[in-house]
């Protein structure tokens, strides 16, 4: 049992009273902007990411996850009192969220939201906990070639199991791959695609394309709603929370149901958002009474949200193992290792044992100090809306400003921040998804560099891919998930008796 | 149970009317999204062939990997302009409204400004102007609570930012006649 001893050791890294009040002031933050109406988790990490540019890594990471959670925990807030989803992922939580608040028991349900959430949450960490080193230990035997394969196969991952136009998803992808390879050429050292300005040698910053994509084009798309909103404001007592944790046993079932569907959606990118609704139609289905869903059933409180959450946080784990984010905000966090000097991969666990562990301790003591947080405080981070929209609106914008500027010390940062939020804004209403551009983004520099590390090895010849069993396995399924929508066609025609035939292509 | 059962009301004056006529439909701009993309695909993937898309002795050239990229954007645009074009005798899905429109350039207009005068004045000045102009004039908030808010938003990032974190941002003649 290394893992455990080396998780005390975590902990030991993470007791410290700075850290301790990072985390306080991390998770404040993240349910403020989890609360906020057209900011949440993937927009608060970005935005505030700056604010740790000048702290260790440790530290960092443990107040950007904290910003995390605290969104996560702060989408459920609203979506149970005022029936709006702070995030897509708690559309579910409004199923019966909203109607136990509005016969009286908001008390009642935000104590499951909360509750399920850190069951979810708790989960997924004790998975990564245990299986992350393995993985990535695994991993240390990787070449070029298998890192390629496993890019790919998160590439063609989205390609084919998204839900949005497939060829939306290709163009967000290729997109975002290209704009990754502006400035300078990393092996060769020649320049790329600058056309002489000199502003485009560094490159097109991650995190200042980010910035503008979910920040400033998130408040333009808050802007064209109507922000008017009505609801419940509620306090929780300790009866009222004792009393539902009381009952917990009885939904076992739901809350593993929900963890495991979660677990295995955000380790592959089906996403937090996919995971809460499975969640709900699972539960209800399951259900001996279904009709009774909707109309302020615990358990539709339950399920979605241990989904979410569970999702959300194994998403970190092909992040802190592979290099490879689940999630978009995942993606933004790996954007931040790199800032802080990090290289993600597997290597990470040898070489920053100190950062790994600090980081998973952080995420047991987060939940834990997040669900007592929300629990004593849903009064205050209630009323934060009450604080008009053109008061909270220039105040994101700035903050936006000073994130996209504090990267590179560049002018020219705050332009290009403006215009990715124009294109996030144009992007989201004609359906052309951004998370796959954000991982692109990121990754694309990692994924030029083992593709092309891998052709100089085999003299330019593509067979690399197949060299051996696992990478040949690795690029095998890469290639079975892009075509899958193709594939499931196939083999609903032809029959199930076929399989290996169609498969094999 | 003890529990307040207040109303949380918050009211949006400006709101966008929902009978507002459309301005512009999402087929078209989808139509102008991907004839733009088309073209970046093409600037793009003939930087790359002129900067070198073939093989030399040490393997793949710089532009290669990116070479191909481009052919797939273009491939992927080219495929959702032809959709969008036959989509686009069907009706029309608005993309946005006329009043939608006007509410997002009140945030638009106000942040480009912002962006501009950052330039001369500094990000502070440029953030307490921005915010008090903004709650006053699209949010028609009283004109103290509008300067104020401004003034203790702005004094906070500048105390967090420049003086806690020492993470420098750009500054203008104010912050030059204080000394910092």
């Amino acid at each position: 049992m290394e893992a455990l001893g080396l998780l005390l050791h975590g902990f030991a890294v993470l007791l410290t009273w700075k850290t301790l009040v990072l985390m306080m002031v991390g998770l404040v933050l993240g349910i403020f902007v989890g609360v906020l109406p057209g900011l949440g988790g993937p927009n608060g990490v970005a935005i505030l990411l700056p604010l740790t540019f000048t702290m260790d890594p440790t530290s960092a990471i443990v107040m950007l996850s904290c910003i995390y959670w605290g969104a996560l925990f702060g989408g459920a807030i609203t979506s149970i009192l005022f029936n709006i989803p702070g995030e897509a992922w708690s559309v579910a939580t409004t199923f019966d969220g909203y109607p136990m608040a509005q016969q009286g028991r908001a008390a009642e349900a935000l104590t499951a939201a909360f509750t399920s959430s850190f069951v979810g949450s708790l989960v997924a960490v004790l998975l990564i906990t245990f299986l992350a080193p393995m993985i990535s230990s695994f991993a240390l035997k990787f070449g070029p070639p298998e890192f390629f394969a496993v890019y790919l196969l998160t590439f063609c991952s989205f390609v084919g199991l998204g839900r949005e136009a497939k060829h939306k998803t290709v163009i967000s992808m290729s997109l975002g791959l290209l704009l990754a390879g502006v400035g300078m050429d990393t092996v060769s050292g020649n320049l790329r695609m600058t056309f002489g300005s000199a502003e485009l040698l560094r490159g097109i910053n991650f995190l200042v394309a980010v910035i503008g994509l979910f920040g400033i084009s998130e408040i333009l798309l808050t802007m064209e709603e109507r922000l008017a909103l009505r609801g419940h404001a509620a306090s929780i007592s300790l009866r009222v929370v004792l009393g539902v944790w009381k009952d917990l046993p009885k939904y076992w079932v739901t809350l593993l149901r929900s963890s495991f569907i979660g677990c295995w959606l955000g380790i592959t990118p089906g996403g937090a958002i996919a995971a809460s609704f499975m969640g709900y139609n699972l539960a209800k289905r399951f259900a001996k009474d279904p009709e009774s869903f909707g109309k302020g059933r615990i358990e539709g409180v339950f399920a979605p949200e241990t989904a979410a959450h569970a999702s959300g946080t194994s998403a970190l784990l092909p992040m802190l193992a592979l290099g490879i984010p689940g999630s978009g905000t995942a993606a933004i966090l790996l954007g931040g290792l790199m800032v802080w000097g990090l290289n993600p991969g597997p290597l990470l666990f040898v070489e920053h044992k100190d950062f790994v562990w600090g980081l998973i301790a952080s995420m047991y003591l987060g939940n834990v100090v997040g669900l007592v947080l929300v629990l004593t405080t849903v009064p205050i981070f209630a009323s934060i809306l009450r604080v008009p929209f053109a008061a909270v609106a220039p105040m994101i914008v700035v903050s936006c400003a000073i994130g996209a500027y504090a990267i590179q010390n560049a002018m020219f940062d705050i332009w290009l921040m403006l215009g990715f939020g124009i294109v996030g804004y144009v992007f989201k209403k004609i359906g052309i998804p951004l998370a796959p551009f954000t991982l692109a983004l990121v990754l694309g520099n990692r994924a030029e560099d083992a593709f092309r590390l891998s052709m100089i090895g085999s003299g330019g010849n593509l067979k690399v891919f197949w060299s051996n069993g696992l990478v040949g396995s690795i690029t095998t399924l890469a290639i079975v998930l892009l075509f899958w929508p193709v594939i499931d066609g196939l083999l609903g025609r032809v029959g199930l008796t076929q399989r290996t035939n169609a498969t094999s292509r | 149970m003890s529990q307040t059962d207040l109303e949380i009301v918050v009211d949006d004056p400006t709101a966008p009317e929902d009978d507002s006529p459309s301005v512009v439909s999402s087929g078209t701009i989808e139509i102008i999204v991907c004839l733009l993309l088309l073209t970046l695909a093409v600037t793009l993937g003939y930087d790359n062939w002129r900067t070198g898309a073939s093989w030399d002795a040490t393997g793949p050239e710089p532009g290669y990997f990116p070479f191909y990229l481009s052919i797939i954007l273009g491939g992927g645009s080219l495929y959702g302009l032809i959709v969008a074009l036959v989509a686009h005798r069907k009706a029309a899905e608005t993309f946005v409204t006329r009043a939608q429109a006007r509410r997002v350039m009140a945030v638009f207009v106000p942040t480009l400004l912002f962006c501009l005068v950052m330039q001369f004045l500094g990000l502070y000045v440029a953030s307490f102007l921005l915010i008090a102009g903004f709650m006053r004039l699209v949010g028609k908030i009283a004109l103290w609570k509008s300067l104020l808010t401004a003034f203790v938003f702005t004094a906070i990032m500048f105390v967090t930012f420049d003086i806690a974190f020492d993470v420098i941002m750009p500054k203008g003649p104010l912050e030059a006649a204080f000394g910092r």
